[in-house]
This record gives structure tokens, sequence and C-alpha cells, in this order.
């Protein structure tokens, strides 16, 4: 089963699904469940998810494995982006670099 | 004769060092060539799956009204990316890029449009400039190694212009395709907006699925267009890189080729000039020697 989150909400996507197409939010984690492994989960910035014929497909600009996040570099870049958000509420793109930064500590397994 | 001699070494040592030149130039490009070709075929899939993404929201939403697909009635200009190379020493790459772009100037300037030049690479802003045509958009300093980042700000400007009213109507591309490491193709495509082809699906083609969409057919095509258009620059670039090493070995290749040619031609007639002077020396002390013998007979 893989889990993503568009911009309508979570959708799940089971197998036999019907095909979709969807647009990812901006600093999303995907998690694909599989069975007898461990989930393997993915920090995913922008993008679609399109599923058609059994295969799902996500096409996002930028993604990383949680498991090849830098959890350091994500919490440094999580408390620069909310310190220029406190000195700028306007700040549009630290916000953007704080929901990214979000999403790779989450993909990682990190508390947030 | 001596000065002759001279000459010919002389000639002979610089041929030999443009041919180090060329080889190394040819030699590096050849490794580039590998890198440029992982580069694009590791492109391949999201440009695969994007433009199935597209191919199945604008076959199921039929009535797609978007302002990137449909096109203006009356168009007035026409935006065409030119994609060149930053280096020289590629032999015909950029002139055949050029050329075709020239044509495709001709026939839409034929269609009554006024053209508008947008260039990636030194050579093809190069080219612009020194004939005085003002260019919509110029690029320079990634032909080698193209970064997504880079067609994402091509892109970005062609569809600012693109929705703008007094825009641009239409963008073309003419870039060189990458068949194999002996053939590159230039070829000239139109990109927006979107050629809706009515294929008759075959028996073996597997129908497009009905899609359904998250939250609407609209507002995924509004987000999935630009980077459809993106993908489509970026693996333009990417092809063109390739291309463009590709073209440089060539060049390259042929050029250590004439070198070392012309380095044996030239070899040849030093070899000449030397054997004529050992003979004229030969034959001047055999003939003073035998005037010596000739004057002591006579003394005698």
């Amino acid at each position: 089963m893989v889990i993503a989150k568009t911009v309508d909400g979570e959708i799940g996507i089971m197998p036999q699904h019907a095909p979709v197409l969807g647009v990812l939010v901006e600093g999303g984690v995907l998690r694909v469940k599989r069975e007898g492994e461990g989930d393997l989960v993915a920090a995913v910035h922008g993008g679609f998810i399109s599923v058609a014929d059994d295969e799902v497909s996500v096409l996002a600009e930028v993604a990383e494995l949680g498991s090849e996040v830098d959890v350091a570099a994500a919490r440094d870049a999580l408390e620069r982006a909310q310190a220029s958000i406190e000195s700028n509420q306007e700040d549009a793109d630290a916000a953007v670099e704080a929901k990214r930064a979000r999403a790779r500590l989450k993909a990682a397994g990190e508390d947030v | 004769m001596g000065a002759q001699l001279r000459l010919l070494r002389r000639r002979i040592k610089s041929v030999t060092s443009t041919a180090k030149i060329t080889r190394a130039q040819e030699l590096i490009a050849s490794s580039r060539i590998v890198r440029a070709q992982q580069r694009m075929h590791a492109a391949l899939p999201y440009e695969r799956e994007i433009t199935r993404a597209v191919t199945g929201v604008v076959s199921n939403a039929s009535s797609v009204d978007h302002p990137l697909t449909v096109a203006k009635e009356n168009p007035a200009k026409a935006g065409v990316l030119i994609v060149t190379s930053d280096s020289g020493f590629c032999g015909g790459f950029n002139a055949n890029v050029l050329r075709e772009a020239e044509a495709l100037r001709g026939l839409l300037a034929g269609r009554g449009l006024e053209v508008i030049p947008f260039v990636t690479g030194r050579k093809g802003v190069t080219w612009h400039s020194f004939r005085a045509r003002s260019m919509g958009g110029q690029w320079v300093g990634f032909s080698r190694k193209p970064s997504y980042a880079d067609a994402k700000t091509i892109a970005g400007e062609l569809i600012d212009s693109f929705k703008d009213d007094n825009g641009i109507d239409e963008i073309h591309i003419v870039s060189t395709e990458f068949v194999s490491m002996l053939t590159q193709n230039v070829v000239v495509k139109r990109i927006l907006p979107l050629e809706i082809e009515e294929t008759e699906a075959s028996a073996t083609d597997t129908i497009p699925p009905y899609f359904e969409f998250e939250p609407t057919a609209g507002d995924v095509l509004e987000s999935l267009l630009p980077r459809y258009v993106e993908s489509r620059i970026f693996t333009a670039l990417l092809q063109s890189a390739a291309s463009e090493e590709a073209a440089r070995r060539r060049a390259m290749k042929s050029a250590t080729d004439n070198a070392n040619e012309l380095m044996r031609v030239l070899t040849q007639r030093m070899n000449q000039a030397r054997q004529a002077e050992i003979t004229q020396e030969i034959s001047e002390i055999v003939g003073g020697a035998n005037a010596l013998a000739d004057a002591a007979a006579g003394k005698e």
C-alpha cells in the first residue's frame, strides 16, 4: 500500500486501485508499506502521483529516501527557516523551506 | 637548401603539437559522451512518465481548456528556443542548429509571425548578437552539463511569456537529438501549445486508463504542464550536451587524422630535401677531388 499526501488530503493506494492522477503537496511524506519488510519512506517535495495498471509512479522535482536523509543538516535547515519566519512573517521561501525540512525529518523517522 | 630543411622541421614540430592537442580533446570528448549519455538515460523515466500523465489528462478530460493547450486564434509572435553549445571545436554542430533555426524562422515568418529567439549556449548568443538580433532570453554556461534548475529557469521564462497576452503565442525548440555516437540530428519541435494528436489506438496498445483526478483535472493540468515543458526542455538540453561532445569528438578525430597525414607528407618532403642536400655535397666533394686529381696529373 502506498500512502501519499495530495493537495486534497492523504490518499492510500491499495492493489487494484482505480487510475488516479494527483498533485502532491510541498513537503509531503510518502510511505510504501511492504509485506515482510519495513516501510519505505521518502520525503517528496511537490510533483505528482499517478496510478495506472496497478503501477504507482511518483514524479517529484526533489525526493529523498528516509534512510538517506542527513538528519543534522535537516534540523539545521529547519532551525534556520524558523528563525527567518520569526523575523519576517511574510517570508514564503522560508515557510516552504521549513516544510521541506520537516518532511525530511519525518521521513527519517525523527520527531518534529 | 639548409634553409628549406629548417623550415620543414619547424612546421613538422608545430603540426605535431597541434595533433597532440586535438588528440587530447578527442579523448576528453569521448569520455564526456559516456557521462552525458548516462545523464540522458537517467532523465528518461521521468520524461516518459510525465508524458504519459499529460497524455492521460488530455485524453481523459476532452474539455480541457487550459491556456497552455489552446492555440491562440491569431498568433502574432512565436518563440524559438535554440540550443547551442558554449564552446567551439565541435565541427558543424552549432552551424547546423543555427541553419535549421533560420529555416524555421523563414517558415514562421511566412505564416506572418514575428519570431523571437531564445538562445542557450554562448555560440548561439554570439551568433545572434553579431547580427544585432534581439533575443527574448539568453542563457550561457551550462551547455556541457545542464541541470534541471537550468531547464526550470528557461521553462519559467518561456511560460511566463506564453501566458502574457502580449508575449509569444507559440514555443518551438530547435536542438540536436542524440541518436548514436555517429548520428545526431537537428530536430525542430513545437512544445506549446500542445499538439493533440488524434491517434487510433491499435489493438496492441494499452488503452489509456480512465483517470480520476485529485483534486480536479484542471488543477492537475495546471501544475503538470509547466513540469512537462521543463522536462521537455531538460531532455533537449541533455541530448544537445551529448550530441555536442559527440560532434566534438568527431571533429577532433578528423583534425588529428589530418595533422598526422600532414606530418607524413612533411616528413617525406624533409627527407627528400635532406637527401638532395647530401647528394649535392657528395657530388661537390667528388667534383672537387677529381679537379684536384686532374690538376695534380697535369703537373707531372
